[in-house]
């Protein structure tokens, strides 16, 4: 019902909108039935004033269906009319190009009729979720990775365009191709004027999606304020059944039924989404009678750690000497636990896996394997008793090591897979679209990604520039190494903190590769300042409020830099954005052995506080993580391209669907 | 003579070779070397001062070119130097007021005696001012006039004895020497004590429940922590160990050992923690007469974090680190870069670390300073020895320097 005001309302912003002066028409069209996807139009008008109706959510029926998918398509024609110079002439090309392009893009068989929607079971895929389009659009960009990639290093910084613009282009071949009329449309359009109009309907769209959620939200809570907050596990099982269809490679027997189905998902979605994707509280480790509760359930040996820091009791301080080995000796004991998963959890807490994305992509292959080996109990349903079981696996990899963001987001999308598998589905075909698509993740979210960001961020090295990093980022480390394959000129100078030291071996690849090193400590970063034109960092997670969570010390770094007017890359992939909003680096962090403080690797000297780890008044703090405050940060390179740090919620916001649907 | 010259060469050795670690006792040394130097020379009839002046000051260039980085040597041999002038100074007064008794009845010459009374005047009001105040850091560094006319002064007494006895003479000269040693003593004695008087001033800026911040390890830094602790006062302490001299595990373990709260953090972690922090104390190296801050390595962010988060930062500094130079690229010209052995294990390296690379030069460069150099814009709050405003006269060169270092507390 909502979704059906704000299309009324469009017509209106249009209006509003840049477009106006030579067009009167627009509201008409909207009324005129499928014209609802006229709305493009309105996706035109700039982000700020459009409330684009075009993208709320579920279609009611086939037909509305059909308009959104439209819309997506619309913004083509419209966006080309835009640029023409000829006002009027305009308009009757863009009503006609657009028809065409509808019904190239999704109108054509399956939507129209179901039956034939059936029958070719790869186009359905594609055109059914219209409504969906926009966000499967960037999936389909990432899993081309040679046309994206090769696009998107062109025009890096219209990222957004790119993007969307991939989406067109990707099913082009199959479908826009074959479907003549529209095919020749577009391509009479050039290309990149398509482009950019694109991205507006994107945005248009986009916020149209926002108004949707929150008044979504608002009901959402009206209803739930006496239900305990779902937890995502619950939410997700409870709800395959509503998107499914869309998504599912395979054709869907009662395509009529589905669909239905499909719809009914669709009305009701908005609302569980929401309470779904507030993300649960985290575990507050000063709160006694859920540590009692989470003890027990314990894999990992647990003892308080003697001298907790006060400051942090809200995070798990344990022992750590004595859990390791006795993980180890438990390895014939844990009976539920998959090897595989085992072995990662032992890599975590002896760190010798570490690293947002090496973490994140064992702990994915982890995952692979626990699905290849997974056969469902009987008379239990796959996608609950396979999502029970993720869950269990990711709460024992938690004990041995926190999860980073970007681990939460990549299991937040499995869940997600695992929960909209189609009942339809054999085990077998099911466990391999879910390994195919952890493939897919690795791939375009992480290696994809990281190919994007060397290339974007290499193109902001020029010749004679110094060039500061912190730690050992790996993404950093590629786009040193990129740049100097192309022959640039450069120095590179690493700071370096304990009391990880992950610097010296970054150093030692660096230097082997012919690399001009300087190797310094963090304290002596504001000497060093003086002679460097960029610093480029890592990130482990980038959250909304534009606050980058990284390495402890990338502050430091990011807050010097700035006072000298250096300018701060952030490099980090988007699979790592996360819509949470953190303010310092206290109430949400991660505790390294503190026993590392004590001693300074490589120097014998050093042994002041060896004998006093007893005493009670001496606490050592071994902070892990800390937060950059956005002014510091001058850009975020992602896979969408360069971005300014207040632009992440857009991201976050844009992709998050995508993330989940990928 | 030679034993002081042998003195003397081996406080040079030492500072060339960094042997002497911490600006509190270098100036103490410096000190009792000076103080040695005025005792053994030998002092002529006239002129005493300018002779002491002469030698303190050949002497002091020697020490202050042996390591131009620890600006304390300069400190106190400026120091000495306005010692020695002063009590000349009010030698002559006292010299000189017998003398005005006697000038009124026997003429002399036109022009010294118009000039005496002005001169006497400013004279003896500057050492009634001196006297009246016990003698001590405070009333060396207070507002003096010109000293450009003490050499003058010191001159003209001179002179001027020249035609009183014999015996007079000798005890002056010797009332002089004796005078200066004494003044070198008690400026030994404040150098001593200077952390109990900065302590002093703890309870006044450490209240219940605070939570401090501080970097590297400095002995100001913990007697005043520890004053304040004595005085009931609970708090803890967030210590940044200081890499890559971990002087911060020292003061830990002192804090630890004397009952404070402590929790040790790597450098990293300041940004992280200051939010959380009421105030940051650290020790300085020396005071610039801007008001900079030349401080251990690492500082300069610590000041920006403070900055950023409002915390007020304090430097505690004994007065014989306040120095009347200003600071010219001290990034650069006041620091010292330190063995990279502190940062990269050679053994590890070695292979990086091999020179004979394809373009010659070496590939890897470790930079290890061992200060930084804070600005006055950053430091919120600066507190003293002294919390004063102080004027200071003196140069080595014996050119006037005109110096006006405001410090403030206003914690």
């Amino acid at each position: 019902m909502e979704a059906r005001r704000g299309w009324r309302a469009v017509p209106k912003v249009r209006h509003v909108g840049f477009f106006t002066p030579n067009e009167p028409p627009p509201p008409a069209r909207t009324q005129s039935g499928p014209p609802d996807s006229n709305s493009p139009p309105l996706s035109n008008s700039p982000a700020g004033n459009s409330l684009s109706p075009v993208m709320i959510p579920p279609p009611r029926h086939l037909s509305d269906n059909l308009a959104h998918r439209a819309t997506s398509p619309l913004p083509v024609p419209e966006t080309s009319a835009f640029r023409r110079p000829i006002p009027g002439g305009d308009r009757v090309a863009v009503v006609g190009s657009y028809n065409p392009t509808d019904s190239m893009l999704g109108a054509s068989p399956p939507l129209t009729s179901p039956s034939s929607r059936i029958g070719d079971g790869e186009f359905s895929e594609e055109s059914s979720p219209g409504w969906f389009r926009r966000s499967n659009s960037a999936k389909f960009a990432s899993s081309f990775p040679g046309g994206g990639f090769d696009l998107t290093s062109i025009k890096s910084s219209e990222t957004l365009e790119v993007e969307v613009k991939k989406p067109v282009e990707v099913p082009g071949p199959n479908i826009a191709e074959k479907s003549g009329v529209a095919g020749a449309e577009l391509q009479t359009e050039s290309q990149s004027s398509s482009k950019p109009l694109k991205a507006k309907t994107t945005k248009a769209e986009r916020r149209a999606l926002q108004e949707s959620q929150r008044a979504a939200k608002a009901a959402a809570k009206g209803e739930a304020t006496g239900k305990p907050a779902i937890s995502s596990e619950g939410a997700a099982t409870s709800k395959p059944v509503k998107q499914q269809p869309s998504r599912k490679k395979d054709a869907l027997p009662a395509a009529t039924s589905v669909a239905a189905s499909d719809r009914k998902g669709v009305d009701r979605p908005p609302e569980k989404e929401r309470k779904k994707e507030v993300p649960p509280p985290r575990m507050q480790f000063d709160d006694k009678n859920r540590v009692e509760k989470a003890k027990k359930r314990a894999v990992v040996n647990q003892t308080e750690a003697r001298n907790r820091v006060e400051l942090f009791r809200h995070l798990p301080q344990y022992e750590r000497g004595s859990q390791l080995p006795d993980l180890e000796s438990k390895f014939f004991l844990l009976d539920p636990m998959h090897p595989a998963v085992y072995k990662v959890g032992l890599q975590y807490l002896a760190g010798d896996i570490s690293g947002g994305n090496a973490r994140c992509i064992a702990m994915l292959q982890a995952f692979q394997e626990v699905i290849k080996d997974y056969s469902t109990p009987p008379e239990k349903s796959l996608t609950r008793d396979l999502t029970a079981k993720v869950g269990s696996y990711v709460s024992f990899l938690i004990e041995c090591r926190p999860l980073s963001m970007s681990m939460g987001n990549a299991i937040r999308f499995l869940k997600n897979r695992i929960a909209k598998l189609p009942l339809s589905l054999s085990e077998s075909e099911a466990k391999e679209s879910l390994c195919s698509d952890i493939n897919r993740f690795i791939n375009e979210k992480i290696v994809l990604a990281d190919k994007v960001i060397v290339r974007h961020a290499a193109s902001k090295v020029r010749d004679g520039d110094v060039l500061l990093t912190y730690g050992s980022s790996c993404v950093v480390e590629m786009i040193l190494l990129y740049a100097h394959e192309l022959g640039k000129q450069f120095r590179v100078v690493i700071v370096d903190s304990r009391p990880k030291l992950e610097g010296q071996a970054l150093l030692r690849r660096l230097v082997a590769k012919g690399l001009n090193c300087t190797y310094t400590h963090i304290n002596a970063v504001s000497y060093i300042m003086h002679e460097v034109t960029r610093v480029f960092l890592g990130a482990s997670s980038v959250l909304s409020n534009g606050t980058v969570y990284s390495r402890v010390g990338t502050a430091c770094v990011a807050m010097v830099a700035h006072a000298f007017r250096v300018p701060v890359l952030i490099c980090c992939e988007a699979y790592k954005f996360h819509e949470r909003v953190q303010l310092d680096s206290i109430c949400s962090n991660e505790l390294g052995d503190p026993d590392a403080i004590a001693k300074a690797s490589g120097r014998m000297d050093v042994n002041y506080v060896d004998n006093l780890a007893n005493k009670e008044n001496l606490q050592l703090l071994n902070l892990m993580y800390d937060a950059t405050p956005l002014e510091y940060i001058s850009m975020i390179v992602t896979d969408y391209g360069m971005i300014p740090p207040t632009s992440v919620p857009v991201i976050v916001r844009e992709y998050r669907r995508e993330h989940l649907w990928i | 003579m030679p034993d002081v010259q042998a003195l003397v060469n081996d406080f040079l050795n030492k500072l060339k070779k960094r042997k002497i670690e911490g600006s509190q006792a270098t100036s103490r040394q410096t000190a009792e070397l000076l103080r040695s130097v005025i005792s053994q020379q030998r002092v002529p009839y006239n002129n005493q001062a300018g002779a002491l002046i002469d030698a303190v000051k050949a002497v002091g260039e020697q020490l202050i070119a042996a390591n131009p980085v620890e600006l304390a040597v300069g400190n106190i041999v400026r120091r000495v130097l306005h010692i020695i002038r002063e009590e000349d100074l009010s030698l002559t007064t006292a010299a000189m007021a017998g003398l005005n008794l006697s000038a009124v009845s026997d003429d002399e010459d036109d022009e010294e005696r118009d000039d005496l009374p002005v001169l006497s005047a400013a004279v003896v009001a500057a050492a009634a001012r001196s006297t009246l105040r016990p003698p001590s850091l405070q009333t060396l560094l207070e507002d003096m006039p010109d000293s450009a006319a003490i050499p003058h002064t010191s001159s003209s007494g001179g002179d001027s004895e020249g035609k009183s006895k014999s015996a007079d003479k000798s005890s002056r000269s010797r009332k002089l020497k004796h005078d200066v040693i004494e003044a070198v003593n008690e400026l030994i004695q404040d150098i001593t004590t200077c952390h109990e008087q900065i302590a002093e001033q703890a309870v006044e800026h450490i209240h219940q429940n605070e939570v401090i911040l501080t970097l590297g390890s400095s002995r100001t830094v913990l007697e005043f922590l520890c004053a304040a602790k004595e005085k009931k006062r609970s708090f803890r302490v967030f210590v940044a160990e200081g890499a890559p001299r971990y002087q911060g595990h020292l003061l830990a373990k002192e804090l630890v050992a004397r009952g404070l709260q402590t929790t040790l953090i790597t450098d990293s972690a300041v940004f992280a923690m200051i939010s959380r922090v009421n105030m940051v104390i650290v020790g300085a190296h020396a005071v610039m007469a801007n008001g900079g801050v030349i401080a251990p390595v690492g500082l300069n962010m610590v000041a920006l974090a403070a900055q950023k988060h409002a915390v007020p930062f304090v430097v505690l500094a004994g007065s014989h680190k306040l120095c009347p130079l200003y600071p010219h690229n001290p990034e650069v010209l006041l620091n010292e870069l330190r063995s990279p052995s502190e940062l990269l294990d050679f053994g590890e390296f070695s292979d990086c670390l091999d020179f004979r690379s394809v373009t010659g030069s070496p590939l890897l460069h470790v930079v290890n300073p061992t200060f930084d150099y804070v600005p006055p814009s950053l430091l919120v709050c600066s507190s003293l020895t002294r919390c004063l405003e102080l004027r200071w006269k003196e140069n080595v060169d014996g050119e006037i320097l005109e110096i006006l270092a405001q410090f403030i507390t206003s914690c």
